[in-house]
């Protein structure tokens, strides 16, 4: 902790005050600087159109109308279909889940043995699992594409839980690992003594243990998942896309009139579920960022 | 047969994923050099006819936009996000009494797809009605703000965009940092009657160069793999002006039908992403082996 006041000098407590205060000032002017965007998406999203070419971008809506919430749940086109973001919704609940899931425990037992059952070239395969964490994903796009087609889950969403959990399994291996790393040794030796196998300490010793990286191992699966638009516009057919494929083509479809209001609230209702993931827990959102980041 | 089952579990347990692995990461990287150096163009072939679509590549004047594209997103997104994000740690670790509400708000568009990023800032930067308007509205009668569909300034919308949801994400990375750095060291300093601006530079900031790196690569990552913002805000246009790599390798691979072009621009892109990655994760192996 680095204190600036400390060093001003008590001799000058009022440049200290007006420091202070231009401190204060400052951080809320780029408070300002992120909030605005939101303001200005839930202020749009609640206003007519013709309230929105008449007056200004950052004023409050004169009359508060949730229609435009209303057609871009149920209403809005995504290209020929017009059914709002309902059915995509749908789409990227049934998707994220499976993958977060099926990650999430492959990495918790990769995670136990890169950690505490190391055998010879244990090391490498982590070292190549980290590799593919940092690959562009364009370079595995078109040979994931003729995969799919082979498997017969081309365009499906099981295919594209496929994919997410191939992807993840490099980070969700690498928070396990770098969570169990700091488990004694001797406690899995005295275990191992006692007769217990691979199973049963993991069952009993690792996993009750494992409950934050659990939760950072989830959510930022979920996150990533929710968010991807790469995997989900190249694997995806009309009816499998995820949520933000159709926020897409809702956004950026070129027939009719442009609504900003229905585009926002669209943009609103895809962006919830992760910022109330992130607004309930975000200590552990942000450990994952900085562990997936920062270590791989 | 169970003791060896007992003895070969652990490797059993890592076998799906490694085979995963030197399938859909390594196998598909080998799959696409190879697509890269044939003449496919909405088939695959097989047969290897050398660096020809290499040659093409360089030679698209579209491929020099967008790896133009790429060093100025790049270099602008990776400077502003580190400035902002060091200013904003520095000034968030003066004891501030709100400091996780701040934290909070810094960092919530790191939540956000890039998609719905891309949604907001392109309906504020819309001209006509968005920003343009606001500030036509102040008074100033003849103010334009049309970068987003000019062609030699929309690529700097993509960088307001980009900076905006990056940057806390950076500030918590720094902040971190500059709560691990030792106190004892600063508090001597500051008995030694050292000024402040001088131990954040001389003693602080030095002590954070592992930070700075880690940031450097995550960003740069980022804005190598940019994709969803480009096609949300600008979808590469107008024309092509705004195309960054990652949109080529699309464009060429879904929507041209050129999958020699796609394959080979996937790979360059991916020569660009280890060329700054490998030796940083190399280091980071090497470093926690000893």
């Amino acid at each position: 902790m680095t204190d600036l006041s400390a060093t001003q000098g008590a001799s000058r407590p009022w440049g200290k005050i007006a420091l202070r205060w231009g401190l204060y000032v400052l951080l809320g002017l780029f408070a300002l600087y992120y909030l605005v965007p939101l303001f200005v998406m839930v202020t749009t999203s609640l206003k007519s159109l013709d309230e929105i070419r008449s007056g200004s971008l950052i004023a409050l809506p004169r009359e508060v109308t949730f229609d435009a919430w209303a057609k871009a749940w149920s209403g809005a086109c995504t290209g020929i279909q017009c059914e709002g973001l309902k059915p995509y919704m749908w789409n990227s609940i049934l998707l994220a889940i499976p993958a977060v899931l099926i990650s999430t425990v492959i990495g918790a037992m990769n995670g136990y043995v890169v950690a505490q059952w190391r055998f010879r070239g244990a090391n490498i395969i982590f070292a190549l699992l980290l590799f593919g964490c940092f690959i562009p994903f364009q370079v595995v796009l078109l040979p994931m594409a003729k995969m799919l087609g082979i498997l017969g889950l081309a365009g499906s969403i099981p295919g594209l839980i496929l994919v997410h959990v191939v992807y993840g399994l490099g980070f969700t291996t690498l928070f396990f690992r770098n969570y169990y790393v700091t488990i004694p040794a001797e406690l899995v030796k005295a275990a191992k003594i006692d007769g217990a196998g691979f199973f049963r300490i993991f069952w009993s010793i690792f996993l009750p243990l494992s409950l934050p990286i659990i939760v950072v191992s989830v959510i930022w699966q979920f996150t990533q998942i929710w968010n991807d638009f790469l995997f989900g516009v190249s694997f995806s057919q009309a009816g499998t896309q995820p949520i933000t494929v159709a926020l897409n083509n809702i956004v950026n479809s070129t027939t009719g009139v442009k609504e900003y209001n229905v585009d926002m609230a669209a943009a609103i209702i895809a962006a919830l579920p992760t910022l109330l993931v992130y607004v309930v827990a975000g200590k552990y959102f942000i450990r994952g960022l900085t562990a997936g980041s920062v270590k791989g | 047969m169970t003791l060896w089952l007992e003895r070969h579990v652990p490797k059993l347990v890592l076998a799906p994923t490694f085979i995963a692995i030197l399938l859909f990461v390594y196998g598909f990287i080998a799959w696409t050099g190879w697509i890269s150096l044939t003449k496919s163009r909405l088939m695959p072939k097989y047969d290897i006819e050398g660096f020809q679509q290499y040659d093409r590549l360089f030679a698209a004047p579209r491929w020099d936009v967008a790896m133009n594209n790429l060093y100025i997103f790049g270099a602008l997104f990776i400077v502003i996000s580190m400035v902002l994000g060091l200013l904003l740690a520095i000034l968030l670790d003066q004891k501030i009494r709100t400091e996780g509400v701040l934290r909070t708000i810094y960092l919530y568009p790191m939540a956000l797809s890039m998609i719905v990023t891309g949604t907001a800032w392109k309906w504020i930067l819309n001209p006509g009605l968005g920003l343009e308007k606001v500030v036509q509205g102040w008074g100033f009668e003849n103010f334009t703000f049309d970068w987003l569909v000019n062609p030699d300034y929309a690529i700097y919308t993509i960088v307001i965009a980009a900076v905006w949801q990056a940057s806390g994400f950076v500030m918590a990375l720094f902040l971190a940092g500059l709560r691990s750095v030792d106190t004892e060291i600063i508090k001597a300093a500051q008995v030694d009657g050292i000024p402040t601006t001088r131990i954040y530079t001389a003693i602080i900031i030095p002590s954070m160069a592992p930070i700075f790196l880690s940031a450097f690569i995550v960003l740069s990552h980022l804005a190598i793999k940019s994709f969803d913002l480009v096609i949300a805000m600008t979808n590469g246009g107008p024309g092509y002006a705004t195309d960054l790599p990652a949109t080529y390798m699309y464009a060429m691979a879904f929507s041209r039908g050129d999958l020699g072009q796609a394959a080979s621009s996937a790979m360059i892109m991916m020569l660009v992403v280890f060329t700054i990655v490998v030796p940083y994760l190399y280091s980071e192996l090497r470093t926690r082996n000893d």
